[in-house]
């Protein structure tokens, strides 16, 4: 069986900026794999890249051992970066989730009775079934993201792709979403995600990737989560503390102040 | 009633009713898409673009919206090419590429020094002197336009509120992009004859942005927008008439003052959903009994604590 995701010697750029050359990575079917580095690393690039929306100059990228730009219907689930929604446009939680239904064949704007069971069933079990009618503004940060994974999902793809699903949103949030994401993964679902939160990704996921314009390091939380792996990826001197299974990892020079209150 | 029927008896303003009709319910539908891709600007823009290609074309003898089309459309692929590159902002494109078309056609204004009357027409509007070639024109780019925005309202929707997921998702942005620069165009050209260049981006966005204050989903928002847009043509050409006011003048004043009006409404809306927000929540935490025994009890055990103190 094919990788899901391949990419063998790529080298891209953005905005006349080389952001990463000749590289080779591998993610087999079902994993479940978190991308992490500093700002501006190139992670979304890299996302992009996967989902074809990026130009490449050299290399392969391939999805279930075809190449991207050939694969028809991608089967992939996409949720950008919320905060660059625009939070006022006039759609409700089912507009959003029913979007995912959009690039199909049917051509007239209602919904058909079998679409509307799909978005229902879909939304009642990530329950959010009883904010579908709601403007998507007047909802909660996790509610939200769960909007966007029903969008994400109704397709029933064969890869999900996150871009920062962790960012904005509180700690009880994240760790929802992360728990969620780990129960769609043990269904066989190859997901990707890239994120800022290391504690988040040290606890829930059990593969990484350390990006900076390139791999740095992969392989379990655990085994790369070191002082230098960190260090050399964030380009910042940076602690790891271990508590039994439990990795919390911390900048090693905070602030001080001089004054006291 | 006989009052309201009068003016209906003159051709010209019959003519000029329909075509007020038609173009409020294309600019109506048209502009939703424009308002919510933040491109309120481009219909100010584009009309002065195909001002200058209208200038053009009356030089080299072309039909006027054959001359007008042209250049609109070159503008907008224009626009599109620019705005690729992130360092050129939308707002910035329009202004270079339709402000240049349109000194071009000022230019050349300049030098024949004899504006032609459908060239004054597209600059000021003139609705009263509409043909019936106009009409068909009008009403041909209408249902047009209605039956391309009815078959790719999914796209449509998914690429305008995020196109980047819509194009990973499998949607061809991009051609949706250009069909839609077509449209928009047709749209500004069809209405400059109406309300002129000078006021075009009102007509475009403003029946857009009143139906948004009245409803917070798309569809509403669409249906709302072009029954506010031929509300607007029509009450327009009527108050145009009892008062004899320029048309295209009275149409963007009584569009901005239906505008106002649903701003009023929704402020009202608004603070009648916080009052009972409040008062609902209000009378939650005083009429729930396990809330006040928690209060009572909270309130005791603090007493407590101030006391051992």
């Amino acid at each position: 069986m094919p990788p899901a995701i391949q990419l063998i010697n790529v080298t891209t750029s953005y905005e006349n900026n080389v952001v990463f050359t000749r590289l080779s990575l591998q993610i087999e079917s079902g994993q479940f794999v978190g991308i992490v580095g500093p700002t501006g690393c190139g992670k979304t690039t890299l996302l992009k890249t996967i989902l074809g929306a990026q130009t490449v100059f050299c290399g392969r990228v391939l999805l279930n051992g075809q190449p991207v730009e050939q694969v028809r219907n991608k089967k992939i689930g996409y949720i950008p970066q919320l905060e660059s929604v625009d939070w006022s446009f006039p759609v409700t939680v089912e507009d959003v989730i029913m979007m995912g239904l959009y690039p199909g064949r049917r051509l007239l704007p209602w919904q058909s009775k079998a679409e509307r069971a799909r978005v229902e069933d879909l939304a009642a079990k990530l329950g959010i079934y009883n904010c579908l009618r709601q403007h998507i503004a007047h909802t909660s940060g996790g509610q939200r993201q769960r909007a966007f994974l029903a969008r994400a999902l109704i397709n029933n793809p064969k890869l999900l792709v996150l871009d920062e699903p962790t960012s904005g949103v509180d700690i009880k949030t994240q760790h929802e979403v992360l728990h969620l994401l780990g129960d769609i993964s043990n269904q066989g679902m190859t997901i990707i995600l890239t994120t800022h939160d290391l504690n988040a990704v040290a606890s829930h996921l059990p593969r990484v990737i350390c990006f900076n314009n390139g791999i740095v390091a992969e392989g379990r939380p655990r085994d790369i989560f070191t002082n230098d792996i960190l260090t050399k990826t964030y380009g910042s001197d940076i602690i790891i503390i271990k508590h039994g299974d439990y990795h919390l990892i911390a900048n090693s020079t905070p602030l001080k102040f001089n004054h006291t209150m | 009633m006989q009052l309201f029927l009068e003016p209906l008896y003159y051709e010209f303003f019959r003519h000029g009713l329909i075509a007020a009709v038609l173009v409020g319910a294309l600019c109506g539908l048209v502009g939703v898409h424009v308002v919510l891709r933040g491109m309120s600007y481009v219909g100010h823009g584009l009309s002065h673009a195909a001002f200058g290609g209208a200038v053009v074309g009356f030089v080299l003898n072309f039909n006027f919206y054959i001359g007008a089309g042209v250049m609109g459309l070159f503008a907008a692929l224009m626009i599109n090419q620019l705005t690729k590159n992130r360092k050129i902002k939308s707002d910035a494109a329009i202004g270079i590429v339709t402000t240049a078309i349109f000194a071009l056609g000022v230019a050349i204004i300049s030098q024949q020094r004899n504006l032609n009357k459908s060239l004054e027409a597209a600059l000021f509007g003139n609705i009263l002197g509409i043909t019936d070639n106009d009409l068909m024109i009008i009403g041909l780019v209408t249902a047009a336009t209605i039956i391309i925005i009815f078959f790719s309202y999914r796209p449509l929707l998914f690429a305008t509120f995020d196109q980047e997921a819509a194009q990973v998702f499998g949607i061809r942005t991009g051609a949706l992009q250009l069909l839609f620069s077509l449209l928009l165009t047709l749209s500004v050209i069809v209405a400059m004859n109406i309300v002129g260049v000078t006021m075009i981006a009102a007509a475009l966005i403003m029946p857009a942005m009143t139906a948004r204050m009245l409803t917070d989903r798309f569809s509403m928002m669409q249906l709302f927008s072009v029954a506010i847009g031929v509300m607007i043509g029509a009450g327009g050409m009527f108050l145009s008439y009892f008062f004899n006011v320029s048309s295209g003048a009275t149409i963007v004043l009584f569009g901005a003052m239906i505008f106002c009006f649903a701003v009023l409404i929704r402020h009202i809306r608004e603070k009648i959903a916080l009052q009972a927000n409040f008062h609902r929540h209000g009378n939650l935490i005083h009429s729930h009994p396990l809330d006040s025994k928690l209060h009572n009890h909270d309130h005791a055990e603090n007493t407590k604590k101030i006391d051992t103190h």
